[in-house]
This record gives C-alpha cells, structure tokens and sequence, in this order.
C-alpha cells in the first residue's frame, strides 16, 4: 500500500513538473511574440531605444574587447601546436580568422554579455515589478511591453552584431600579435593570410548568430524580470534564472544557427 | 452619454482568490460620478486589490467590473485610463526619471503631449500644489524621503487633470500639516473639477475630509456603506470598532 502511494507520489511529481515545463514554455513564446509585435508596431519610444543601445553595446566593448583579444591569441597558440603536428602551421592566421569570426567571437561575446545584460535587463524590470512600477505605466496609459520590453529586444538585436564585428577585429588582432610577437610569422604574410581565405559569408554568418543571441540576451532578461516573484527574493531568483536560460539558449541557438549556415 | 443615475464605476460581486487565500469574495460597491468614496478596512482585506482589479493589473475570478454601466473590455478600460490617475500605495515612481519627468510623465508623450518645457513647468507646478519646491524637480526619486514620495506620485496621479482617480494611502507617511494639506488637495480635485474618486484610508481624519461616501470592506465584502455623515451613528459594531480603534470587538486583531 505504502510503495504503490509512493510511487503515485513520485509519478505525481514527474507529471506537475512536465506540466510546468509546458506552461513555461508556452509562456515564454507568448511573451516572445508579443514582444516582436510590439517592437514591430508604433508607438516607438526612440528615447529609450537609444538609452538601452548605448547600455547594451557601448558599456559591453571592454568586456567584449578583452574577451576577444585573449582568444585571439590562445587560439594562435593552439592552432600552431595542432598544425605543427602534421607540419602546417601556415594555417594559423586563416584559421584563427575563420574560428574567430564563425564563431567564437560571436559566442563568447554573446555569453558575457548575457552576464551583463541578461542579470541587469531582470534585475531591473524585476524591481520594477515588485515595486509597481510596471502597473504604473499601464495606468499611464503607456504599455509596458512597448515601453520597456520593445526597445530593450531592438537593442540588443541592433548593439549585438555591432559587439560581434568588434570582436572580429579584436579577436584577429589578437592571433596577429601572439603570431608575430611569440610565433616568429611575418606581419605582412600574416595578415594577407588572413585576408585571402577568410570569405565575405564567414562575416555575415557570424553577424547573423550575434543578432540571434542579442535577441535571447534581452528575452531572456525581459521575460524572468518581467515576470518576477514577489520580494528580494523574486528579483535574485529572477536574475540568476535569466542568465543561466540565456547561457543555454545560446549555445543551443548556435548549434542549430551554424547547422543551417553551415549547409547554404 | 449615460443618465446622472448610472454609476461612474460598480462592481458586482467580484470575486478573487490567491490560491487557496480568498481575498474578495463577492465585492458589490459603485461609486457615481463626481463622487469621493472612500474605503476603510483592516490591512491586509484587499483594498488594494480592489483596486488593481478594476484596472485589469490583476484578473479577477467571477463577477461583473462596469464602468458608466457598461463591462468593462480591454478597449473601454484603455479608453477610461486616457483620463485616469492613480497613486499608489508604496508611490511606485519610475526611478531612472527624475522627480519632473515622473510627474509629467503623460505629459512626455502619447495624445497628451506637450514640448519638454511646457511639460516641466505643469509638473513644477503640480508639485507645488503638493508641497514641493521646484528644487525638488531635478532630483532622483531615490534621493527623497518616503513622505515625499508620496507627495510626488500624488502630483503624477493628477498631473494630466484626470477625470478619475484613485489614491491608495494618500496620507500615510505624512506628518499631520502636510496630510492636511493632502486631504484638501483631493477634497478640490472632487469638488472644483468635478473628478470621480475612490481613496483608500486608514486615517480616520482623512475619511471625513475627503469621502462623500464611506464603505467598509471585511472579510471579501462590502460590510457597511453609507454617506460619511452616518459613519458615527452606522449602528454597526465592525464600523464602530474600526472607526474608534479598539482592540476589542467583533474584529478579532490577533488571530
Ligand atoms: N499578487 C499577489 N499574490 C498573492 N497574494 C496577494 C497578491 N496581492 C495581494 N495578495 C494578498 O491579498 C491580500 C490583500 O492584499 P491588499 O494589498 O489588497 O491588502 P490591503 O487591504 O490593501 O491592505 P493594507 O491596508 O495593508 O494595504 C493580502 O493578504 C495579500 O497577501
Ligand atoms: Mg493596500
């Protein structure tokens, strides 16, 4: 009697938590597409719009910058060692370009500022709600999701491409110096290396994935402040919910990214 | 437009529930045009909630929200909250805008919209009518205190000359002056511009100077509803007991 209420217990737990899984889920995507549409339509708030690029992108290039600069040049250093293994160091200036702009560059970038953006964006609005301010717009007459939600998603949309082709440059450079400097290459053949074979879709690839991971950065940070707990308590879990779920959908998001860029 | 006798706002038997915890449980009250109501009740009976369920900030269960006895849809409620403002119990202020821009907050943009100067100088005066020097306006809600607070979310509430209003705790944080000086503001907002208030109180002081009518809320109802001039003599015992303060009657106060 007892195994068979505990293994009813147990099933019980495992079905509520599938339950929750699904409505979260559902949630979120109603929540993306409202956003979308909201970004999509008028009344913009410019203003704010331009407030949350400088935030998100202007106050991420340091971060961004040295995030790319040291794997610039860790990569060069392993790409030497992996090339000298089958005598072809040479290809070190291509493929640190390719492996940068592909996609570190846009992956790390994307994940520090997810650290960021995503915990600021949650603490922010988590607050908001908890003190009411959210309610306070609506009885302004001004929506929440249009005020707060539209500009914080175009701008990261916007800044995140922006971040990647400056962690591109900064990544390359990064390679140029440890080549130069450590490696003993020559700069001029160094850098039309790197020129000749990198192609004009790695660049393009690697932007697309930047603004895809911009647009789940400040998803991510939206939709758990937006829907904050009550409390100091609501905010904390909020924030820390909003990075971890940003971290993952990045690097999911980018799997399936380069799969489908992979073949065009 | 409707006749004199349908009320500006009713609710019928609006119900709701946290979980388990039922807050309202069938709230009957309207409120006529140009009429001060004014709700009492213990802490924690859900005034506020009354509140946000009227603006739609929380679903209510069961249970009809008219406004100029029409329900209320979603278009009709954003069409009311075009000419509306409220306070809110905690103030609420945006904080990244600063004292002026959170009061001409409605005046920055949407129909409303005035050049930032005009703006500026409607909320310096609104302030003003709460008490606060115009050295106030540039400053941060962060740096005030909490009875200034207040002060400001009041001046937001009627910066945009609503035609309805709502004041959660208008006086609370107050020293007595500057709640005097409260009470008479939303007196005036009711009498001269002939606004549709519902206040929400625990300063008794502040009910007969601002309610034309008064309603009790206890237990997720309505329990007593009357012009303020019968709040003395309601022959209620709850109303008696709140009204006067005492710890012992048919309220119980430590459960
Ligand atoms: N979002 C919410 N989720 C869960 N419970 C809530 C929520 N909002 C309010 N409550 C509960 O509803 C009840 C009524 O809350 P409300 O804020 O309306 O009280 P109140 O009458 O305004 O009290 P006070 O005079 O202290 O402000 C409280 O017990 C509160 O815990
Ligand atoms: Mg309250």
């Amino acid at each position: 009697m007892t195994v068979m209420t505990s293994i009813q217990g147990f099933l019980a737990a495992i079905g509520a938590a599938t339950l929750e899984l699904c409505r979260a889920i559902g949630a979120l995507a109603l929540f993306a597409v409202s956003a979308v549409a909201h970004a999509a339509r008028p009344p913009w708030y410019p203003a704010e719009l331009g407030r949350q690029i400088l935030r998100i992108g202007y106050f991420s290039l340091p971060v961004v910058g040295l995030t790319a600069l040291f794997t610039g040049g860790a990569l060069a250093l392993q790409i030497y060692l992996g090339g000298s293994r089958f005598n072809a160091e040479s290809v070190v200036p291509s493929i640190v370009a390719i492996g940068m702009v592909r996609e570190l560059g846009p992956v790390l970038g994307a994940l520090m500022v997810a650290g960021r953006v995503s915990a600021s964006i949650a603490a922010e609005l988590g607050t908001m709600r908890v003190t009411e301010q959210i309610d306070a717009l609506t009885t302004l007459s001004t929506d929440p999701m249009k005020y707060l939600v539209a500009p914080r998603i175009l701008a990261a949309v916007i800044a995140m491409p922006m971040l990647a082709a400056v962690s591109d440059v900064i990544g390359v450079m990064g390679g140029y110096l440890v080549g130069v400097e450590r490696l003993g290459f020559n700069p001029g053949a160094y850098l039309r290396n790197t020129a000749d074979y990198l192609l004009l879709q790695d660049v393009t690839s690697g932007l697309i994935k930047a603004a895809a991971f911009g647009f789940i950065v400040a998803l991510m940070g939206c939709y758990h402040g937006y829907n904050s707990g009550r409390g100091a308590q609501g905010v904390g879990r909020a924030t820390t919910n909003a990075v971890v779920s940003a971290c993952i959908l990045i690097f999911a998001a980018n799997y399936i990214l380069t799969e489908a860029l992979f073949s065009s | 437009m409707s006749d004199a006798g349908t009320p500006m706002i009713e609710l019928r038997g609006v119900s709701k529930s946290f979980g388990a915890k039922h807050v309202l449980r069938g709230v009957d009250l309207a409120v006529a045009r140009g009429e001060s109501l004014v709700v009492i009740g213990g802490s924690g009976t859900g005034k506020s909630v009354t509140l946000k369920c009227i603006l739609g900030l929380i679903p209510h269960d069961s249970g009809q929200i008219l406004l100029e006895g029409q329900p209320l849809t979603p278009e009709r409620r954003a069409r009311m909250l075009e000419r509306f403002g409220m306070l809110f119990q905690g103030g609420a202020l945006f904080d990244s805008l600063s004292v002026w821009e959170n009061v001409a907050f409605r005046l920055l943009r949407g129909p409303a919209r005035r050049p930032r100067a005009e703006a500026r100088a409607l909320a310096v005066d609104k302030l003003r009518r709460v008490g606060l020097g115009p050295d106030v306006a540039d400053l941060y809600p962060a740096e005030l205190s909490g009875g200034m607070q207040k002060r400001v979310g009041l001046a937001r509430a009627i910066a945009a000359d609503p035609q309805i209003i709502f004041f959660d705790e208008p006086t609370t944080g107050l020293d007595p002056i500057m709640a005097g000086v409260i009470n008479d503001l939303i007196r005036e907002l009711v009498t001269e511009m002939g606004a549709t208030a519902i206040t929400i109180t625990h300063d008794m002081s502040s009910v007969r100077a601002i309610a034309d009518t008064v309603a009790m809320l206890h237990e997720g109802r309505i329990r007593w509803r009357g012009p303020v001039s019968r709040l003395d003599d309601s022959g209620d015992p709850y109303v008696d007991q709140f009204i006067h303060g005492r710890a012992e009657g048919p309220i119980e106060a430590v459960r």
